[in-house]
Parts: structure tokens; sequence; C-alpha cells
């Protein structure tokens, strides 16, 4: 399935957010994910579905203004 | 101390964390300057790397109260959507509420901005307005429930200090009762100081400090102004007049004849 993750098209098998983090190979807890632009929560990963073509941002925390 | 939104904060100074040449010089300016809240954003993070989480513990470590913002965001629905990754994130419901109208001038889109504003307000955030000096704005962020608002002095990043002082004066004295944080454009100690001495409650600041060539002086620099500009305020500046007042008492003079 081809998702866009943080703007670059990605081929995976993950069929959840909490797949996905694995997958891809995120391993620390300061992220926060959204999907279609719409947040997903830490606690609604295991059963956010990803569906082809979705478009996946994973943020963390960083220096700001 | 200020208050926002029910909380006292100890200074009146809110510190950007951007920027800096180390995370070792950001955690030594703030330690100098103790800021109120440091003021944070989110990013995409690369897989496998740990760059978010880094940073978020230096700033832990630091124990001063942050505030997220919505920093490049161009449309309401990229805020918001900013504003809830960034609550989940940093354990907050303050926001720092920007929406960009202009690339090039990184000035807000207030139309935007006061929708988003109602979206988060409405959702449980206590939001910061980065707004412009425009009164009938801040009467629509205030309708939409926000208690602070933050005009600008000067574009972002551009250390020109108060390009119009008269309207940042007519928006103290049209908002007397609201927290007023000038947000942007500052450059020198100087005009925090000026702004404070005109009633503001508190700055926010960043770049002035960050690309300063000392960066840790220059923010015990600007606290320092931010301190002597309140304090200024508070024991009420004298008015200019148009002609020469003698400090020095004239009675008494003694009399010496003209040549």
């Amino acid at each position: 399935m081809k998702l866009a993750v943080n703007g670059d098209l990605v081929d995976v098998n993950s069929k959840t957010m909490t797949a996905l983090l694995d997958e891809l190979g995120y391993d620390h807890e300061f992220l926060a994910t959204a999907c279609n632009s719409e947040l997903v929560a830490e606690e609604d990963r295991n059963t956010c579905i990803l569906n082809e073509g979705d478009r996946i941002e994973i943020l963390s925390p960083m220096q700001g203004g | 101390m200020v208050t926002f939104y029910g909380e006292n904060i100890s200074s009146r100074m809110l510190l950007g964390t951007a920027q800096y040449p180390s995370p070792a010089v950001l955690a030594e300016a703030v330690k100098i300057s103790e800021p109120g809240i440091v003021t944070v954003s989110l990013r995409r993070e690369t897989a496998g790397n740990n760059a978010g989480g880094e940073f978020w513990e230096l700033i832990r470590a630091l124990g001063v109260k942050v505030l997220p913002n919505t920093a490049g965001c161009h449309s309401v629905k990229e805020a918001v959507t900013t504003a809830k990754m960034a609550r989940e994130l940093f354990k907050t419901d303050w926001i720092k509420l920007e929406v960009i109208g202009h690339h090039d001038t990184l000035q807000p889109d207030v139309f935007g901005l006061v929708e988003a504003a109602k979206i988060l307000i409405d959702d449980g955030f206590k939001v910061f307005p980065y707004t412009t000096e425009d009164l009938m704005t801040g009467e629509k962020l205030l309708q939409a429930g926000c208690e602070v608002l933050m005009p600008w002095c000067a574009p972002i990043g551009s250390a020109k200090g108060p390009v119009n002082p008269d309207a940042l004066r007519s928006y103290r004295a049209y908002f007397p009762e609201t927290t007023l944080v000038v947000d942007a454009g500052l450059g020198r100690p100087s005009h925090a100081a000026q702004v404070m001495e005109l009633g503001y409650d508190a700055v926010l600041l960043n770049t002035a400090v960050a690309k300063a060539v000392d960066p840790i002086k220059m923010a015990k620099a600007f606290a320092g102004a931010v301190s002597a500009g309140r304090d200024a305020f508070e024991a009420g500046p004298l008015e200019p007049r148009d002609m020469a007042v003698p400090s020095t008492p004239v009675i008494g003079m003694a009399v010496f004849d003209s040549p």
C-alpha cells in the first residue's frame, strides 16, 4: 500500500498507525501523528486503519519562536 | 509576576528556543535570563532519528513552562490540526496561534486567526494569538474567547523594534484590562523596555537573542530591560513637555550685578 508519509511516498505493509510507526522505525515516544490532516491520538493509533493514498504526518518537538 | 489564563508566571519575558548556535547556548540563555515561558514547535520527524526527543528532554530539564506554537501554518486547518498535535505532545492546552498570511512579510492572516481561535477555544484551548495591532481584530479575538492578545511591533525576525509606537499605545489604551504581549519584531533590549514602559504585560522574543553575537549575554540584557521597563511603567513616567522646566529651584538664588 502506498502512503505519503511526511511528504514522501512510501510502500508499506502496515494496516494501522501503530504498525506503520514500527515498520518505519520510529522508536521514541515523543511523537504526534495525523492522518489526512486529522489528529490521530496516541490511544487511537491501534485502531486507525490506513488506506491507500493516505497522507500521514509524524511530528516531534522542535525549537520554535 | 504576570498572569495568563489564571496562571501566575514569574517573569514578563517569554523566550523562543529556535536558531541558537547550539542546545548548550540555548540552555545557558534560559538559565541566565529566567524567562517565564519558552516557546516550542513541532516539525516532521525522520524515522530512526530522535532529534525531537532529545530537544524535548533538554527543555523539560530546564523546568520552564512551555508554550507550543503553530508557526508556519498558512491555513485554519493546518493551524487547528497542529495545535491538537501540540496539545497531545506537550501535554498543555496553551497554544501560541499563528496563521500566517504571507510568506515574505509573515504578516498574520487575521481573518483565519479569528476563525482558528474560535475553533480551538471551543475545543478547550487557551489561545495566545499572534496578531497585528489592529483594534477590531483584537475585539474579535476577545469575543472568540481569547484572554491574551499578542500584537507584533514589527515583522518576525526583523529586529526593527516598534515601527508604530502610537498604534501600540492606542492598543494598550483600548484594551486596558486585557493581558497584552508584544510578540515579534524586537531587536534590542531598549525596544523591549520601550514597549514595557507603554504598559505591555510581557514581551515574546527569539531571534534578537538567538542571533546575537553572544546570545547568553543578550538574553540577560533583555531580561534586565523587560524588568526595567515594567518598573518604569509602574513608577509613572513623566510625560514629555514642549518647554524647558528648570530642575534646580530658582527661589533663593543669589542676585548679582549684570554686566
